[in-house]
């Protein structure tokens, strides 16, 4: 089964690290990973732009754009991870090897219901 | 994370948002203070244990304001409040804490804590330092260090600076709209400020005044996010980000400045050159340019060019002209030159440049540009004279000595030139 593991943090808090910061934050990620993939396999992984850099497209027949998600939301989506779990259980283990390297924050895990691969280029 | 280096970071991140509603309860900036201090104080005892609230800075303003209060009436000799345990015990207080903050605004509390430092009768100096105190947290060491002061001297200018705005008075009632663009304008414009201060230092005092740019790109953010709409703070941010993102290619290793089109590109930072674009991309969909999304698009092209010499410099110039438009200035005009003499040659650019001779007249940079221009167009005698006059008047060795390896090179390029003023 795939599963979205979805990064949720304060985009604050983590725009706000240094380089260095932000390095070290990204080298435990790392060392997370390399365990889920004792079990797992991963798909895609990626980290988003910071929400300020968004635009929402409002449902309708003439879309109306507008700047950002900005519900006033304590956390952001700031990234995500897709594994092949052979489990729930599995993939709630790949979410404590990535919750473990934050103090904020959560990781949320959810079953992908469609995955279509990326086109060949 | 066995430290408690999180816990740094999250209070850090939270700061301007819980001294800013502790300003608006108590109306005085080193009382806020003093609550955030001892909220800090609170939240190290406590958050190692428990693990971190919820919402950090609901509890940080909860405590923060029940501390100071705490303290004013013990200053009173009233009754004091109850005990820490008591206090720290805010499980159940929190989420209604929590919807509280979000019902009142503040956004406007931390726009007008910013707003306060850029007081206009706080010279820049002042307000940079003091923004970097109240707001960034920084310590008056830290600060002093990087404006290369000593820790008196910048302990006085902050401590001058905050008797002033408080003297001056703010305005704590909700803005206007009209007042909101004010302000923001006016935020935007200290950052920006304090941005140059990182900026413009030189070799040997990069490494400690570089910090100022990152912090100056992180209030640019925090009033991105509280007003994302704007068009100018998009532009404001792309550009701190492009600037910035070019840093490790700007000073070879003596500490010489490295000219945009001798960098070595590879150098330049991918991540912010990046977030910047999509920022600017996202500002130019507004059509509502200003001075700042402009000078971002001009730093987006640059940034866009894979060698120097595949830079679009008809577009800079246009943007040059629009805000040439919007904020006429002879600086404005100087760079616009720069543009012009590369797509349509030195002749044209030294004919835009000749007439800023008045007001320019003690600018560096405009005898700089005039001596290239004039070397270009095989008038050396001229260019040395206007590299020598540089020279004199640049602001910092590597300036000087950046200048001095055009002189070098005219000498070697054109030794015969009539004979040489000086011995």
């Amino acid at each position: 089964m795939l599963y979205a593991l979805l990064c949720y943090n304060n985009e604050a808090a983590v725009c706000g690290l240094s380089k260095e910061e932000d390095d070290a934050m990204m080298d435990r990620v790392r060392a997370a990973e390399a365990k889920i993939v004792a079990r797992s396999t991963f798909g895609p992984r990626l980290r988003l732009m910071p929400t300020t850099a968004a635009t929402f497209v409002k449902a309708g027949q003439d879309p109306v754009v507008v700047d950002g998600p900005f519900a006033e939301t304590k956390e952001q989506l700031l990234g995500f991870w897709i594994v092949d779990c052979a489990s729930l259980e599995d993939a709630i283990e790949a979410g404590k090897h990535l919750a473990r390297e934050r103090e904020f924050g959560g990781i949320e895990v959810r079953p992908i219901s469609a995955y279509l691969p990326p086109q060949e280029a | 994370m066995s430290d408690l280096s999180w816990i740094d970071q999250a209070l850090s991140s939270v700061r301007p948002q819980v001294v800013a509603a502790l300003m608006r309860y108590f109306r005085d900036l080193d009382t806020a203070e003093e609550a955030f201090q001892e909220a800090c104080l609170k939240a190290l005892r406590n958050w190692p244990q428990k693990g971190p609230p919820r919402d950090p800075a609901a509890w940080l303003i909860f405590v923060g304001r029940n501390a100071a209060i705490d303290d004013i009436r013990k200053r009173s000799r009233n009754q004091a409040l109850p005990d820490e345990e008591r206090l720290s015990d805010l499980e159940d207080a929190e989420p209604s804490m929590a919807e509280r903050l979000d019902s009142a605004d503040y956004r406007d509390d931390v726009l007008r804590l910013l707003f306060i430092c850029c007081h206009p009768d706080l010279p820049a100096t002042q307000q940079i330092a003091l923004a970097l105190r109240v707001v960034s947290g920084l310590t008056v060491p830290e600060i002093a260090r990087a404006f290369l002061v000593s820790e008196a001297a910048m302990e006085q200018r902050i401590t001058r600076a905050k008797r002033k705005v408080a003297a001056a008075g703010v305005a704590f009632e909700t803005p206007s709209a009209a007042d909101r663009v004010e302000r923001i304008a006016a935020v935007a414009a200290m950052i920006y400020l304090l941005f140059n201060e990182g900026y413009s230092a030189s070799g040997g005092d990069s490494h400690v005044r570089e910090p100022l740019c990152d912090e100056a790109i992180r209030l640019g953010y925090l009033v991105l996010r509280m007003f994302p709409g704007e068009p100018e703070l998009m532009g404001l941010v792309a550009l701190m980000l492009f600037q910035h993102a070019r840093a490790p290619a700007r000073l070879d290793a003596e500490g010489q400045i490295v000219l945009l089109e001798d960098q070595d590109r590879s150098l330049w930072r991918a991540r912010p050159i990046a977030e910047a674009t999509a920022l600017i991309e996202k500002a130019a969909r507004h059509r509502h340019p200003g001075t700042y999304q402009l000078q971002a698009a001009i730093a987006y092209e640059h940034a866009g060019a894979k060698a120097a010499g595949e830079t679009d410099w008809l577009a800079i110039d246009q943007y040059y002209q629009m805000l040439e438009i919007l904020q006429p200035s002879p600086v404005v005009t100087l760079n616009r030159a720069v543009a012009v003499s590369k797509h349509a040659g030195p002749a044209e650019a030294l004919a835009m440049v000749e007439p800023l001779a008045g007001p320019l007249a003690g600018y560096f940079q405009f005898h700089g540009v005039r001596g290239a221009l004039l070397t270009k167009l095989g008038r050396a005698r001229e260019a040395r004279a206007a590299f020598e006059k540089a020279i004199s008047i640049a602001n910092t060795p590597a300036e000087a000595a950046h200048i001095r390896s055009h002189l070098d090179r005219l000498q070697a390029d054109a030794p015969v030139d009539g004979p040489r003023r000086s011995a």
